[in-house]
């Protein structure tokens, strides 16, 4: 035997208690007693044999899976927070729901809110539209039109919406004329800017360009996040562009651009407000009248909020039903039905909670069938 | 082969005489990277031409220069009489607009090496997704053919599921099915059978065995040897961006010349 294969076993040798060598004898296993006797890493207590339950004990034994104590604890506080803030919002009487109820359905508020609904969705509409036009002129190959998106996308990104609303409101200061020509040469039509932007006109196309650069970068994104392979094997079947694009490689983007555009949409839907500063009856700047001559400011305030919060649980539902349409084929938005009817994803979404709520312990009834 | 010392008798050799793909001079280069240094090849309707070589040597390339998904630097290739992907006049080779494009591409199935069927579509609407937008086939039409070559690839009953619910093997020739739909003259092969496991691939090569005996012009890069051997009229060895050995499968299989060719074939057979 060479040395050093000796040298860990004598190092080992103290470890040991010093009727160590009678139980190694006693041990079971085919070791006969010429062989070495086994390195400090080998397990120094033999197993007791008999305490291993038998397999058909181990087929019929029930699950017991991890207990998370931190997690039940973590959510119990977080209960109890939820209830505490639930509880001073309805009992704090300087809140006035009494006067939150009564303003809630008023003209002014209900054509603030229908203000604030058109406005969103007018930006939205032009502004994706206008988006996914930047986004294919900066995956195009040509490098004026790529430079030209990039250019748009950095201007506006870089100026704040507040900036960029005002800038159209006072266009008639800035340019009391606009025409129409040859840069420095003959000029087609010219129009006066005096009345040409109200401000709801200068909000729309604010916020509208303002859309537009966020959401180009969305769908540039969900564009790239598609295999290349797609459109190329569409090609080869003779698909001309605009249906590869429509057909092919959009709806596949679109679980990418999805969740990151009813983020965009949410926040716009807020963001509007920001038309109060030149004038526009949105659904908050008609809260904001209302108090500024009754002085009642929390309760309009709050009558403005629960309005926001019911739209945006409306738009998530939205979400929800639209990611889920647009996961069909992918295997995680359902089975063989795409996911598509109700009752399915809802019997999903109870069994995956079942599976995580660790209060269930499991029995092995499938292995134990076998046995 | 018997069949070619006859030809010259049968006025119908004539029409056999004019190969339906002939490719001339073909070069390409990536980023001053030479991929084709100067292809020629010709493909006979009816035929099944294997393309052979080692990684890199550029059998991918050529077949996409055959469909134009590539455009070649120099050199040409003619389909059907036809200059793929351009226009002659005046001395001049003008690049297609993207209409003719499509309409020459649509004569030329393409089956990939990882498929690429489309996955938020049904196996039905993969296959009926380009005659419907291209030729303008009416959908019912569309189904009821489709439905007819899912049966030829042993798929028949499987038009509504997705497919990433497909194997791979079943996946692959769902996509054969796709580009027959298209009705193409020529079909192209790339490494159809390299992402599948070994007992998917003999589905694959059965599917295309029959194709070739149906009489299908088809372009095949592969490794599998023994389907080159049965069923290729034609085998070309591609490397380096040239065409170093090509002749009947008994010639270029058993007995290689070139010994790029020979260390080739010993390292897959
Ligand atoms: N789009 C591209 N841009 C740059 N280089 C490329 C491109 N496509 C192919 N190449 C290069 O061209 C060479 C030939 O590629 P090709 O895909 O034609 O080889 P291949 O014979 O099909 O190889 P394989 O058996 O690995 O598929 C490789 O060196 C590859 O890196
Ligand atoms: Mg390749």
């Amino acid at each position: 035997m060479e040395p050093h294969r000796t040298f860990p076993r004598a190092r080992a040798v103290p470890d040991h208690p010093p009727h160590t060598a009678d139980a190694l004898v006693k041990a079971p296993g085919p070791r006969g007693p010429s062989d070495p006797p086994p390195s400090a890493d080998e397990p120094r207590i033999p197993r007791p044999l008999d305490v291993r339950p038998t397999d058909r004990e181990l087929l019929s034994a029930r699950l017991v899976p991890l207990r998370r104590p931190g997690q039940w604890a973590s959510a119990l506080v977080l209960l109890v927070l939820f209830a505490m803030l639930v509880h001073t919002l309805l009992t704090n009487k300087r809140f006035e729901w009494g006067t939150v109820g009564d303003y809630f359905l008023r003209g002014s508020i209900l054509h603030g809110l229908e203000l604030t609904l058109w406005l969103t969705g007018a930006v939205m509409a032009s502004g994706y539209l206008l988006g996914i036009g930047i986004a294919a002129m900066r995956l195009s190959r040509n490098p004026v039109l790529r430079a030209l998106s990039f250019g748009y996308v950095w201007l506006l990104r870089s100026v704040p919406p507040l900036v960029q609303l005002l800038f159209w409101y006072e266009l008639a200061s800035l340019y009391p004329r606009i025409s129409l020509g040859i840069p420095f040469g003959h000029e087609f039509v010219t129009v006066k800017t005096a009345h040409l932007f109200s401000g709801i006109l200068a909000a729309y196309v604010g916020l509208t360009l303002d859309v537009a650069a966020f959401s180009s970068e969305i769908v540039r994104g969900g564009i790239l996040s598609v295999d290349p392979g797609q459109a190329e094997a569409a090609q080869a079947l003779g698909l001309g562009n605009g249906r590869i694009f429509r057909r092919i490689v959009l709806p596949q983007a679109m679980p990418a651009i999805i969740p990151a555009s009813g983020n965009l949409l949410i926040g716009m839907l807020k963001a509007t407000s920001i038309v109060s500063v030149i004038a526009v009856q949105d659904l908050l700047y008609s809260a904001q009248l209302i108090y500024n001559q009754n002085f009642l400011i929390m309760p309009l305030l709050l009558v403005a909020t629960v309005w926001y919060v019911i739209l945006t649980t409306l738009l998530s539902v939205g979400q929800f039903y639209v990611e889920r349409y647009y996961a069909r084929g992918s295997g995680r938005g359902g089975g063989r039905d795409g996911g598509r009817s109700a009752g399915a994803s809802g019997r999903r979404l109870w069994q995956i909670a079942r599976g995580n709520i660790p209060l269930f312990g499991r029995t092995r009834t499938d292995l134990a069938g076998l046995s | 082969m018997t069949g070619a010392v006859t030809t010259g008798a049968a006025p119908a050799g004539e029409k056999r005489d004019r190969p339906l793909v002939r490719i001339r001079g073909l070069r390409k280069s990536f980023g001053g990277h030479l991929v084709l240094d100067g292809i020629d090849l010709d493909v006979r309707e009816g035929e099944v031409t294997v393309l052979l070589g080692p990684s890199g040597s550029g059998k991918s390339t050529l077949l996409r220069c055959v469909n134009h998904l590539e455009r070649p630097d120099a050199g040409f290739v003619e389909l059907g009489g036809e200059i793929v992907g351009y226009r002659p006049g005046r001395g001049r080779l003008h690049e297609l607009r993207a209409r003719s494009l499509t309409r020459q591409r649509a004569q030329v199935g393409m089956v990939f090496q990882q498929f690429n069927l489309f996955p938020h579509l049904t196996v039905l609407e993969n296959i009926t997704e380009a005659p419907v937008a291209v030729r303008g086939v009416p959908r019912k039409e569309a189904a009821a053919r489709a439905r007819t070559l899912l049966e030829r690839v042993g798929l028949a009953g499987r038009e509504n599921s997705y497919p990433r619910q497909m194997s791979g093997g079943q996946q692959q020739r769902v996509a054969i099915a796709r580009a027959l739909a298209m009705e193409p003259r020529l079909l192209l092969f790339d490494e159809p059978t390299s992402a599948l496991d070994p007992e998917l691939v003999g589905d694959v090569l059965a599917v295309m065995r029959d194709l070739a005996v149906s009489g299908m012009t088809m372009i095949v890069v592969t490794h599998e040897i023994g389907f080159a051997r049965e069923v290729a009229d034609t085998v070309a060895f591609l490397d380096g961006g040239r065409i170093i050995e090509s002749g009947t499968p008994a010639d270029v299989l058993a007995d290689p010349r070139h010994p790029r060719a020979r260390a080739f074939l010993s390292a897959v057979l």
